[in-house]
């Protein structure tokens, strides 16, 4: 579904991203860990257009989107949730839903969605005609989430969903990225919190300082010493 | 009846400013920027209504149009050439570069026409109305402009709200990387707004010159400057603040013409912007913008 080969990320003189190569099948939950600063924003916003690497490519259903500019890429079903949720905070959050359609014209299909994501996400319909701005970091998380399935997407990237939430949320949160990958949508997530992202990841990748140091089923990442001395504290 | 008629001026007055102000306020919202170039706009807009309808003897409502296809140009390819590769420059740099724009236009200007004012014929033919026995005369220069305000402003923000061209506005306006992930052209947007911008100015210039004839290449700058403080005035951003913004400017500045002093008119201006700044930093319909910490 989505194969990312060699990719190098600079900034001005500082490398991001080292030449880092992975793969997301259809249907799994690929889960991407490492601490702050080892270059897991990046890749996701390398995967999306939104930042030019160096060299490396990102393919797409078997197709190189690595040039194609960010808008582009929605419309060919890859779909990001950034980091700090990015809300438009002075528009409702219905308002909010349906920009994450702007790419689709038919009105019936986009109800039809919307319809959906209010029965994934009740509470946003109770406060659809809020302006998001006003909403707590949970319900803002869900709306990212929300706008963003708006599009129909193949494949999600999530970065950091349940940063900044309090407990109750992050649970909730990670509920719904189950509930996401159940209803067939692939989902490559980033995550600080990693005991959480590897129980509801299939594989995982392990990066660290622009390179990927270790990888493999998410049980097999959960078990090893290594992993559970940096990022499981245990 | 002395008082109408400068409040009916002061409105005429007003709605030149607001749709100018527009293009200030459509453009800052949007690219966060300030178009310094943009009162030089009205001016060439101004310029070539003048030569269509004085020179080539076309009907005013052509030259209009003529006029607003080639400023909707003029605004795409200034932002193009000048604004567009300081993208991700800091602000201060496209601020000079916008006084660069605005120099380079008015002395373009003055190459080509030269400096010596022309006599700038009205677009409206209509005498206006005469209400209360002759007492009250509204011209039509006053009626139509402040009608085409009106419509321009409700049409705009019919715009924004229910197009998809309006929607993306919106979105950039709120958050360009996040509109780029929603799939909207971020730079196909901002030139839209340049676009938009643009074409007001040459409605705004016909107007102006069409209530204050005498045309040279400076024409732009005074009426450019105090729409923006209109744009301010009501809350730089807001499409209503620029309607709300340019009509009390438009008035007051009548109004203290009238009744205090015509050279204290400006000043007078002024200091009302001052006193409304220091009560609602804003604006009067702006919005707390958040800063992100």
């Amino acid at each position: 579904m989505l194969k990312v080969e060699n990719l190098v990320v600079n900034y001005g003189v500082i490398q991001a991203l080292k030449g880092i190569s992975f793969e997301v099948n259809k249907g799994e939950v690929i889960a991407l860990i490492g601490a702050n600063g080892a270059g897991k924003t990046t890749t996701l916003q390398t995967i999306s257009g939104m930042l030019q690497p160096t060299s490396g490519k990102v393919l797409l259903e078997g197709t190189d989107i690595t040039k194609v500019p960010g808008h582009k890429i929605v419309s060919m079903g890859l779909a990001h949730v950034p980091e700090g949720r990015r809300v438009f905070g002075g528009l409702t959050v219905l308002e909010n839903l349906k920009m994450g359609a702007y790419t689709r014209s038919s009105k019936a299909e986009i109800a039809d969605s919307l319809d959906r994501i209010y029965e994934s996400f009740p509470r946003l319909k109770e406060r659809q005609n809020q302006l998001a701005g006003t909403l707590s970091g949970g319900e803002q998380q869900m709306l990212a989430m929300g706008r963003a399935l708006m599009s129909k997407p193949s494949i999600v990237l999530m970065d950091e969903p349940s940063m900044g939430l309090s407990p109750i949320y992050v649970d909730e949160i990670f509920k719904i990225i189950e509930e996401i990958s159940d209803a067939g949508t692939t989902v490559l997530l980033v995550e600080q919190n990693a005991k959480k992202a590897l129980a509801i990841a299939n594989r995982a990748y392990v990066l660290e300082t622009g390179n990927i140091v270790l990888s493999g089923d998410a049980d097999t990442l959960m078990n090893d010493d290594s992993i559970k001395k940096a990022y499981l504290g245990e | 009846m002395g008082f109408l008629t400068y409040l009916i001026n002061g409105l005429s007055l007003g709605s030149v400013y607001a749709l100018i102000a527009l293009g200030y306020t459509m453009v800052y919202g949007i690219a966060k920027m300030l178009n310094f170039a943009h009162g030089d706009v009205i001016m060439l807009g101004a310029y070539l209504v003048f030569m269509c309808m004085s020179s080539a003897g076309m009907p005013a409502v052509v030259s209009i149009v003529i006029a607003i296809a080639c400023c909707t140009a003029i605004g795409i390819i200034i932002e193009k050439i000048a604004y567009k590769p300081l993208r991700r420059a800091t602000n201060l740099a496209v601020l000079i570069t916008a006084i660069g724009v605005s120099y380079f236009l008015q002395n373009m200007a003055l190459m080509v026409f030269g400096s010596n004012p022309v006599s700038f014929t009205s677009v409206v033919s209509w005498p206006g109305l005469s209400l209360a026995g002759g007492q009250l005369k509204i011209t039509g220069n006053a009626i139509v402009t402040i009608i085409t305000c009106l419509i321009v402003m409700f049409g705009l923000m019919w715009f924004v709200k229910n197009t998809k061209p309006g929607q993306a506005m919106r979105a950039v306006s709120e958050d360009k990387d996040a509109a780029t992930l929603m799939g909207i052209n971020v730079n196909a947007t901002i030139s839209l707004t340049f676009a938009i911008g643009s074409g007001l100015a040459a409605i705004a210039g016909a107007l102006l010159c069409s209530s204050y004839p005498s045309l040279n290449p400076y024409t732009g700058s005074m009426p450019g400057i105090k729409a923006f403080t209109a744009a301010v005035f009501g809350g730089i951003g807001s499409i209503p603040g620029a309607l709300i913004g340019g009509l009390l400017l438009g008035i007051i500045e009548i109004l203290a013409k009238a009744y205090i002093s015509s050279q204290l008119a400006d000043a007078i201006v002024f200091a009302v912007l001052i006193i409304v700044l220091l009560v609602k930093p804003t604006g009067i319909l702006g919005k707390q913008i958040k800063e992100k910490v």
